[in-house]
């Protein structure tokens, strides 16, 4: 199994860049393209961004979620017990860190397949929604993406920091 | 207001959240 590591390592790089690379153009691009769109009455409307660009992006971003999640804990391997209980005992910074990314990982696949795909399947149109269920599923599915967007931040600090030393507060 | 509202506010959040988790993970590792 210790062949596999590298790439297991380089598959999980590859799926998590996809998978948070998607998350950023949702966050920084696709909501602010569509709010313009609405706003610009003169304009093509966001019909389009909709229709042909969003369940496409949305694919690559579940299913990459889930490759990156599944390939980050055949990564962890023996580590996988260590590292969700966040080496307590341990004594291993690895394990801590390393740790701490995983649940971060972890919430994030949570808040994708539980909270922004099946929302974001009622909002285009993929299942029968009321226009009330439709709005708040916006909501929910804009927090979701939005508190994914915000955990990022600590996970790439986490994951990137295990094996090279974490900023701030490391010895 | 909700910070997740707003990029800035999200960005904003996400390293304060990085700073506070760092800290407690170099609390847990050293304990």
């Amino acid at each position: 199994m210790e062949a596999l590591l590298p790439y297991e390592r380089w598959l999980h790089f590859l799926a998590g860049i996809t998978w948070i690379g998607l998350l950023y153009y949702f966050n920084l691009i696709q909501g602010q393209a569509l709010a313009a769109a609405a706003a610009d009455k003169e304009g093509p409307g966001g019909a389009a961004i909709t229709k042909y660009v969003a369940p496409r992006a949305l694919a690559y971003f579940r299913w990459a979620a889930l490759v990156t999640w599944l390939s980050g804990a055949a990564y962890l391997g023996k580590n996988f017990t260590g590292a969700f209980t966040l080496g307590i005992g341990q004594h291993s910074s690895y394990l801590t860190n390393i740790g701490f990314g995983a649940w971060l990982g972890t919430i994030m696949l949570f808040n994708v397949w539980v909270l922004i795909w099946p929302n974001q399947k009622k909002i285009l149109g993929f299942v029968q929604a009321t226009d009330e269920e439709k709005a708040k599923g916006k909501r929910i599915a804009f927090l979701a993406s939005r508190t994914n967007t915000m955990l990022s931040i600590p996970l790439l600090m986490f994951m990137g920091g295990a094996s090279h030393g974490l900023p701030f507060f490391a010895g | 207001m909700n910070p997740l509202d707003s990029v800035t506010g999200t960005i904003i959040s996400g390293f304060v959240l990085a700073v506070v988790l760092a800290y407690i993970a170099a609390q847990v590792a050293g304990a």
